[in-house]
C-alpha cells in the first residue's frame, strides 16, 4: 500500500532569515513545505561529554536525496554524532564538539548561522515518539510554524497538515479526527505524526534516531515505507540497530565502533549493499554477520 | 479446531502476608498519618466550639458589622475580612508574575551552576522569619512604596480601589495618607509568598518531559518557544496550585502585617490609603487584653480564617494533584 503523491512544487514556507516576513500569507502556490534536499557533510568531527572524548575524527558526506544509515553497537557514538548534525548535542550540559558540519557547504556552527535556523533546516525524529500530547493532531503538525512565528492562512495551514500527514503516511488514519489530541494515537502513529511535524517546517535534511526501536513490526514497516518515499524529497540520515532495516531503507551506510576505552569512530563507510555483503574491514564483517554487538 | 474457554472460576482471593518489619512500619506510619488528621481536626473542632457563644450572641451580624468595639457590644469581622482579602490579593498580584518568571528563569534559563545556587537562595527567602520581613517592609520598603502609591493614586485614582482621600497633587503631599496601607502590607507579604509559589512552580517546570522539550527545540524553537509550548502548558496545574498555596499563606500572615498596618475598622476598598486591618493581625493585637467574651469573638474570627485557608489550600492541592496525571506524556 503506497500512497502516491505527485511531486509537489517546491515552495518554501518556513524558510528563515530575512525572507520570512514578505508575502507568505495567502501565497497561492500552496503550502508545500519542501525546500529541496541539501547535501550534508561532517568534517573531522570530535565530541566530548565533560572530559571524555566520545567521537574521534568522524568525516561523513551525505548526498542530497539519499538515505544514509549509521550502524554500530550501543555506545559507539552514532546518536551523539546525529545530534551534532543539527546542533542538539550542545543542549546537553558539558557537551562539546570540534570540527565542521556543512549544510550545502555552509558551516552550521559558524557564528552567523543561527542555531534555530540550523534546526529548522535539519529536522529530527527521535527514538521515542514525542508528540505534544495535549495539542491536537493538526496543531502538532503545525507546531513548528507556530514556534517559529510563521504566519499561514487557514487554508494554507489545512493544506500543509494534509500534505505532511500524507507524506508521513498517517493521513488516512487520522483525517477524520484532526482535532483529537496527539497523545491519544498509538505509538507507531505518534511516530509518524512526529515525522509529519518535522516535515511541516520544511527541512532539507531529516535525521532519524532509531525511529522504529520503540515500535512493533507493522508500525516499523509503515515507517520504513515512509522513509523510502521521503527520500525523494529530503536527505535522510538514520541511526538504526536493526541491520535488516539499514539494508531495506538506505543507499549508503557507515559503521561506527568504539573500541574498548576508545572514542567512537567510523570504521567503514560504503554503499549499503557492499558494506553488508563485502565489507573491507574485518570488524565490520564481524558486526554485520552478528558476531558481536 | 476451536479452543473452547472453560467457564471462569470465581476470582481467587489473594492475600500477601506482610513481613513483621513491614507490618511494624506500616502501623507506625498509619498512626502518624492519622495523628496529622487528628491535630487538624482538633484545631477545627476547638475553634468551632469556642465560637458558639459569640455566634449565638451576635448571630449573622458578626459577619456584617465592620466595627470592633467590645465596650459598645458592637463586634464584627466584615472590615477585617475585606482587609484580609485586600492584603492577600495585593500580595498575589505582585508575587504571581515575579514567582512565575523567577521559576522559569531557574528551570529554563539559568546556567547550571547558578541554578542550584538560586534554588538555595529562594528556599532561604522562605526561611526568613516573617517579623524580619515586617521590619524590612516598615523601614525600607514603605518609604519607597508610598511614592509608587502616590503615583498610582494620581494617575489611576479614578478607579475606586486606587483612590486616596487626600489631594494627590498637593505641593507638599501628605505622606501619612499613603503609609500603613493594605498596599504596603500586601507588598511585604508578597516577599514571603514568592518563595513558596516559586518553589512549587519550579518543581513542576523541572518535570516537563525532556522528550517534548527536545521535540520543540529540534523544530527550531527558541528557549522561550520551548517554555511557551511545552513547559507552561505542562505546568498549568502547578502554576495555579502554587499560586493558591501562596494565597493561603498570604491570608494568614500576621507578624509583618501587624507591624505595617494601622488598625482601621471600616470596610475600605481603597488599598492605597492608610489604615486597614486583617483577621490575623486583629487577633494578635487584641489577644493580650481580651475579656472572656472578647476572647471568644477573636477565636471565632480565627475559626473563619481557618476555614478560608483550609478551603484555599484544599483547592490548591486538588488542582496540583489532578493536573499531574493528566499532563504527563508517558503513554
Amino acid at each position: 500500500m503506497t500512497i502516491r503523491i505527485d511531486d509537489a512544487p517546491i515552495v518554501p514556507i518556513g524558510s528563515g532569515g530575512g525572507k520570512r516576513k514578505g508575502g507568505r500569507r495567502g501565497s497561492a502556490a500552496g503550502a508545500h513545505p519542501w525546500r529541496g534536499a541539501a547535501a550534508l557533510e561532517a568534517v573531522g568531527v570530535y565530541a566530548w561529554f565533560g572530559d571524555t572524548m566520545v567521537l574521534e575524527d568522524v568525516t561523513l558526506s551525505v548526498a542530497p536525496r539519499s538515505v544514509t544509515a549509521l550502524i554500530g553497537p550501543s555506545g559507539c557514538g552514532k546518536s551523539t554524532f546525529l545530534r551534532i548534525l543539527n546542533r542538539m548535542h550542545e543542549s546537553v550540559p558539558g557537551a562539546k564538539m570540534a570540527g565542521e558540519v556543512l549544510l550545502d557547504g555552509q558551516d552550521v556552527y559558524a557564528p552567523d548561522f543561527r542555531i534555530t535556523e540550523t534546526r529548522r533546516e535539519i529536522g529530527m525524529v527521535f527514538q521515542k515518539p514525542n508528540p505534544f500530547p495535549a495539542m491536537s493532531i493538526a496543531d502538532n503538525v503545525t507546531a513548528g510554524l507556530t514556534l517559529n512565528g510563521t504566519k499561514v492562512s487557514r487554508s494554507e495551514r489545512a493544506e500543509l497538515v494534509e500534505t505532511c500527514l500524507l507524506r508521513a503516511g498517517l493521513w488516512d488514519e487520522v483525517k477524520d479526527r484532526l482535532g483529537r489530541p496527539g497523545g491519544a494515537l498509538s505509538g507507531g502513529q505518534q511516530q509518524r505524526l512526529c515525522i509529519a511535524r518535522s516535515l511541516a517546517v520544511g527541512p532539507k535534511v531529516l535525521l532519524m534516531d532509531e525511529p522504529c526501536s520503540a515500535l512493533d513490526p507493522t508500525s516499523t514497516n509503515r515507517i520504513e515505507e515512509t522513509i523510502r518515499e521521503l527520500s525523494s524529497l529530503v536527505t535522510i540520515v538514520i541511526v538504526t540497530h536493526n541491520m535488516q532495516q539499514a539494508v531495506r531503507v538506505s543507499e549508503r551506510a557507515a559503521f561506527f565502533l568504539a573500541e574498548q576505552g576508545a572514542p567512537g569512530r567510523i570504521v567503514e563507510q560504503a554503499a549499503t549493499a557492499s558494506l553488508f555483503d563485502n565489507p573491507s574491514d574485518s570488524r565490520t564483517a564481524d558486526y554485520v554477520q552478528g558476531r558481536f554487538g | 479446531m476451536t479452543i473452547t474457554a472453560r467457564p471462569p472460576a470465581a476470582p481467587r482471593q489473594i492475600t500477601a502476608q506482610l513481613q513483621p518489619s513491614d507490618r511494624l512500619f506500616h502501623g507506625a506510619a498509619r498512626v502518624i498519618g492519622m495523628l496529622v488528621l487528628c491535630v487538624t481536626g482538633a484545631i477545627g473542632l476547638f475553634l468551632g466550639y469556642q465560637s458558639i457563644p459569640t455566634l449565638r450572641h451576635y448571630g449573622l451580624s458578626f459577619f456584617t458589622t465592620a466595627t470592633w468595639q467590645p465596650e459598645l457590644d458592637k463586634i464584627g469581622i466584615a472590615a477585617v475580612l475585606v482587609g484580609t482579602v485586600e492584603v492577600a490579593l495585593v500580595a498575589l498580584v505582585v508575587s504571581f508574575p515575579l514567582a512565575l518568571m523567577f521559576a522559569l528563569f531557574i528551570s529554563d534559563y539559568a546556567p547550571r551552576r547558578l541554578k542550584s545556587w538560586l534554588v538555595t537562595m529562594v528556599d532561604l527567602m522562605a526561611a526568613v522569619p516573617s517579623i524580619i520581613y515586617g521590619l524590612w517592609g516598615f523601614f525600607l520598603l514603605q518609604p519607597q512604596a508610598i511614592n509608587l502609591a502616590r503615583w498610582m493614586s494620581q494617575y489611576l485614582g479614578f478607579i475606586p480601589i486606587f483612590h486616596v482621600d487626600t489631594d494627590p497633587g498637593a505641593a507638599v503631599w501628605q505622606q501619612s495618607r499613603y503609609t500603613s496601607s493594605a498596599f504596603v502590607a500586601g507588598l511585604t507579604v508578597a516577599m514571603m509568598t514568592i518563595p513558596l509559589a516559586c518553589a512549587v512552580m519550579r518543581a513542576v517546570f523541572d518535570q516537563a518531559p525532556v522528550a517534548e522539550r527536545e521535540a520543540a527545540t529540534a523544530l527550531g524553537a527558541t528557549r522561550f518557544g520551548v517554555a511557551r509550548t511545552v513547559v507552561l502548558p505542562f505546568a498549568k496545574g502547578g502554576i495555579i496550585g502554587g499560586t493558591m498555596l501562596a494565597l493561603g499563606r498570604a491570608l494568614g500572615e500576621t507578624a509583618a502585617v501587624l507591624i505595617i498596618v494601622s488598625p482601621d475598622f471600616i470596610i475600605k476598598p481603597r488599598i492605597l490609603e492608610a489604615g486597614t486591618q486583617t483577621t490575623s493581625a486583629l487577633i494578635a493585637s487584641n489577644f493580650g487584653n481580651a475579656t472572656k467574651s472578647q476572647l471568644s469573638a477573636l477565636l471565632t474570627a480565627g475559626f473563619v480564617l481557618f476555614l478560608i485557608t483550609i478551603v484555599v489550600n484544599m483547592v490548591a492541592a486538588t488542582v496540583i494533584r489532578r493536573s499531574r496525571s493528566g499532563a504527563t506524556s508517558d503513554i
